[in-house]
């Protein structure tokens, strides 16, 4: 007999239900659910104007939604609605177990301050207070961002685009978060700058096992990082599966438009 | 170890006005441990596509794919996405003719991950993932290189080592000779009759009559479920 009590069943880590934005009479995010578990990667593609943006937002609690709701299973291991949590919580919250990686690193870093001081700062916030740790900390980091130690005194405004990128990552997860929000992260660089960025993101992710929830217009970088993805179209979800199930069995038409749309390797 | 039942598969094509192209229907057949079963059939008529179904790569439309996955029965057509993971990580392994190079990843590390993922020490995973390379005639001042700028037979020799390195109990073989010399066609062979000495189940895909001849154990025909248009 199928016994589907053989699989797993642990708890989620994040569950949206019916989650919903609208800008005056314009639905930017329309009844959209989903549970997150820990360690998962999941896509949200789809193009400008999809509302996958939005629902980033929302997921994050950066916007108020105008219906549904996030909750979000603390470290304590109780799980809390997020619009419940007062604004320190909140902040605590994403100075601690979550990250955000910007598509401009500029809106994610400090600009003129020093690298180290840009990775060294979560930790402050989480009361380290030993410098001489937490600059072995924060070189610790940026070795492994591939960032030469050499530069840990340089602010991030004389780094390239690549090298930015590298060091909001590090800053995002030196304070070992469990969940970590991506929008386009590699959305403003170069073709090559993008594949090792790419590969040092998927292997962060599976060392570390963070649960990631990624925006991306672009199908490849969904394919090479994610478990599972969620189409979005006019801000409804529109189809859900796992990455290489909705990309190499497509089934709603604008999703095989999508994946159609690719220009081959 | 695998049954599949009544499993029926269409593609529908929005972007060419709404088209149906039916794939198989009714596939029906069972692989016990230990045993080899290769599908045969013209090109086209849907192999890959039942070896995709197995794995949880396309989608069913309806039927069963029952996988014995950690001591119990269960249906992959309508598991979670996140069980089908769990069932390829600790059950199904698959080995396509084309190796998915991740770039900047080392061969030996490409071989060695099936490994680390269930949890094999790195030093003892690359030691395995050597051995196999060897046995497949990589030479070793490859190993440390990316597999991406490699010849196409040696691409697909580094995948065979990454899907039979695993001790996984189902392996799904789809043209693992199709490109290879003699030498390396007969490791292959005894690669599989090791796997089936362990217990493993595996469905293959081969072209070569001498090939199928040497590995299957039972052979199942396609064409009987081909859908009708």
């Amino acid at each position: 007999m199928v016994d589907q009590n053989a699989l797993e069943n642990d708890e989620p880590l994040l569950v949206a239900k019916s989650l919903s934005k609208s800008y005056g009479r314009i639905a930017a995010c329309r009844e959209v659910s989903f549970a997150l578990y820990p360690g998962e990667v999941l896509a949200i593609v789809g193009e400008s104007g999809s509302g996958k943006s939005t629902l980033l937002q929302l997921l994050s609690g950066q916007l108020a939604a105008s219906g549904g709701h996030v909750s979000y299973r603390m470290r304590d291991g109780v799980t809390r609605d997020l619009a419940t949590l007062g604004e320190a919580e909140r902040r605590f919250l994403f100075r601690t177990d979550w990250g955000f990686v910007h598509q401009d690193p500029a809106q994610g870093l400090r600009m003129a301050v020093s690298a180290g001081a840009n990775v060294g700062e979560r930790l402050m916030a989480v009361g380290w207070n030993h410098y001489g740790r937490i600059r072995d900390t924060a070189s610790d980091w940026l070795t492994r961002v591939e960032i030469d130690i050499a530069r840990i005194d340089d602010a991030p405004r004389t780094y390239s685009g690549g090298m930015r990128q590298r060091l909001q990552i590090a800053r995002n997860l030196v304070t070992e978060p469990r969940l970590v929000f991506m929008d386009e992260p590699t959305g403003g660089l170069d073709v090559s700058v993008q594949a090792r960025l790419l590969d040092l993101v998927r292997s962060l992710v599976a060392e570390l096992g963070l649960a990631v929830i990624i925006v991306t217009h672009d199908l490849a970088v969904a394919r090479l990082l994610s478990h599972r993805v969620m189409v979005m179209k006019g801000g409804r979800v529109i189809e859900t599966g796992l990455t290489d199930q909705v990309l190499d069995d497509p089934r709603e038409p604008y999703t095989q438009l999508l994946v159609s749309s690719i220009l081959p390797p | 170890m695998i049954d599949v039942s009544n499993a029926n598969k269409t593609f529908t094509m929005h972007l060419q006005g709404g088209i149906e192209l039916p794939v198989v229907s009714g596939v029906t057949f069972h692989v016990d441990p230990g045993e080899c079963v290769v599908l045969s059939g013209p090109s086209g008529a849907g192999k890959s596509s039942i070896l995709k179904m197995i794995f949880g790569n396309y989608r069913c439309d309806s039927g069963r794919i029952g996988i014995r996955h950690r001591g119990a029965l269960v249906d992959l057509a309508t598991a979670e996405p996140r069980q089908v993971l769990n069932i390829r990580r600790a059950t199904i392994g698959y080995v396509s003719q084309f190796l998915r190079a991740v770039p900047r990843v080392a061969t030996v590390d490409v071989v060695a991950e099936p490994l680390i993922v269930n949890g094999l020490a790195r030093a003892e995973a690359q030691a395995r993932a050597g051995e196999l390379l060897h046995r497949l005639n990589i030479p070793e001042r490859l190993w440390q290189l990316p597999p991406a700028t490699f010849s196409g037979g040696e691409q697909q020799r580094v995948n065979i080592a990454r899907g039979f390195i695993s001790d996984l109990p189902i392996l799904l073989l789809d043209e693992p000779t199709a490109s290879l010399d003699a030498a390396n066609r007969a490791v292959v062979v005894e690669l599989v009759a090791e796997k089936k000495r362990q217990g493993v189940a595996m469905v293959a895909i081969v072209h070569d009559d001498e090939i199928r001849h040497l590995i299957a154990d039972r052979i199942v025909d396609v064409t009987s479920f081909a859908a009708a248009a």
